[in-house]
């Protein structure tokens, strides 16, 4: 081609959280993310784009979905991919972290993504190493690639976000993943109500620019999206003292079948997994009004989309 | 800078009103063939020629819209990631003969990565290569099945063809440019 394309100016080296991000970078990330979904659709869904990149997945915290997603976006893009886990690992040797990861940085790694039970994590790898950093959940701080594949999925159902309701539903204190949709969705110009049980609201919740309900009925005949979270039972789960049970939560938070009929204006997002009867009944989640795996495969798309833009050319 | 314009509006229609001709000429239905644009001003020749193949024919080959960047084999070279645009081929390409449209063919580099995007979405019958100006100086051994214009170049000018959706006239220029700093 003779001629330069007129293209935004993305100058982003990592992605510790959205807190680094203009709304124009989270637009700009989101917009190429489209691009990246056509793919998933293809025969071949598979590009040679990343190939002579290594990427290292380190995992000092168990998950399922945010792994896999980010393993399935490295391979579709032809990466090589190194798998890391705390537990079965030089860790439990008593190895820092510190050490592992100049101990793989010394193997050449281009990028890594990383998730740790202790904030800040991400922000410490970047002074260890060279490569690009990913956070994949960084303790209660941080989660921003499920920010940016929610924030996707709320824009297939309305383009432009500025001005949108969304209304975030549940454990507010324990989540991360509320705190990186927080702030991207305030960024790009959407009004966020979090709604949920008053034990479950940290106390400075208002100064991210949220308003404040603890009234479902009211919140989801506001919203234009409604997002349940996950009731994080492994982390207040049992003989909690943050609610009276699982089945008052339900019938006070939790969506049923009768908001879907009241409310018919509003969707339904979770990020998962769903503990179905408890934040939503099991005929939401299976409705046509919840979008629940179209998040999960945007989530591939969206993960692509920021390990290309991060994937960077030769410093000359 | 100085710039010479080697293709005029009038030249680059008669050159579109040949390539429509000659894209239906090997077949008896004029809509066999495929059409696929490269971004970005590959598909704004191809949705010309299209247009003339459908007035003169009544036909409507399939059209498809292409973008490389993911193939690419430069882009290392740069600091930024290039921004991805859309690809849209909305149908089955498996035992088609498509013709690729680009503006300009120079080192051989894009079409290579042209080629190999397409095979992830099937197996064509045939890829033939269409481009408006063929300025020389490949890297690659291909070749361009129909071309605009032959334009003997030096390497440090460079070829710009205006398309009026984009750039408000249909021209090719010849441009001249200094070495500007960051300009590889």
């Amino acid at each position: 081609m003779s001629e330069k394309q007129p293209g935004y100016d993305f100058n982003q080296k990592h992605l510790l959280g959205l807190t680094d991000y203009t709304g124009d970078d989270i637009l700009y990330v989101l917009d190429q993310a489209k691009t990246f979904r056509e793919v998933l659709d293809r025969p071949v869904p598979k590009v040679p784009t990343l190939r002579d990149k290594t990427i290292v997945n380190l995992f000092y915290e168990s998950s399922t979905r945010t792994r896999l997603s980010f393993e399935l976006a490295q391979k579709r893009m032809g990466a090589d991919v190194v798998n890391f886990s705390a537990s079965t690992s030089s860790t439990k040797k008593g190895e820092s972290l510190k050490d592992t990861i100049r101990n793989i940085s010394s193997m050449k790694i281009d990028m890594v993504v990383v998730r740790h039970e202790s904030p800040g994590v991400p922000h410490f790898l970047t002074r260890c190493v060279d490569a690009a950093i990913i956070n994949a959940g960084d303790g209660a701080h941080e989660h921003p690639t499920q920010a940016l594949l929610d924030m996707f999925t709320m824009r297939q159902i309305t383009p432009d976000l500025k001005g949108r309701k969304i209304a975030i539903i549940g454990d507010i204190s324990h989540s991360r993943v509320v705190r990186s949709n927080i702030i991207g969705l305030i960024k790009v110009g959407a009004e966020v109500t979090v709604c949920g049980p008053k034990s479950l609201m940290p106390v400075f919740v208002e100064s991210l620019g949220v308003n404040v309900s603890y009234n479902l009925e009211e919140t989801l005949g506001w919203c234009d999206i409604g997002m349940a979270l996950r009731i994080q039972l492994e982390r207040i789960g049992g003989g909690t003292d943050l609610f009276p049970s699982l089945r008052e939560y339900h019938e006070k938070f939790g969506i049923k079948m009768s908001h879907l009929e009241k409310f018919p204006d509003f969707t339904v997002m979770h990020p998962g997994p769903i503990n179905r009867g408890v934040e939503m009944e099991s005929d939401v989640a299976d409705s046509d009004r919840a979008v629940i795996l179209n998040q999960v495969t945007n989530g591939v798309a969206v993960r692509m989309a920021v390990l290309y833009l991060l994937s960077g050319g030769v410093r000359v | 800078m100085n710039k010479v314009q080697i293709m005029s509006s009038e030249d680059v229609k008669r050159t579109y009103l040949r390539f429509a001709h000659q894209f239906i000429e090997p077949y008896d239905d004029p809509a066999e063939p495929v059409v696929i644009g490269m971004q970005t001003r590959g598909v704004y020749m191809g949705k010309r020629i299209l247009a003339i193949i459908e007035d003169e024919f009544s036909a409507a080959p399939d059209f498809g819209i292409l973008d490389v960047t993911f193939y690419r084999d430069d882009f290392r070279t740069k600091l930024k990631m290039p921004q991805v645009q859309v690809t849209e081929i909305p149908f089955d390409i498996y035992e088609r003969d498509i013709v690729l449209v680009d503006d300009v063919l120079y080192t051989g580099r894009t079409i290579r990565a042209a080629m190999d995007a397409l095979m992830s979405y099937g197996r064509p019958r045939s890829i033939k290569f269409c481009c408006m100006i063929d300025r020389g100086h490949r890297e690659l051994p291909v070749a361009a099945d129909y071309v605009g214009m032959q334009v003997p170049t030096h390497q440090n000018e460079e070829v710009r063809v205006k398309v009026k959706e984009l750039d408000g006239e249909d021209a090719v220029y010849l441009v001249n440019v200094e070495q500007e700093a960051g300009d590889e």
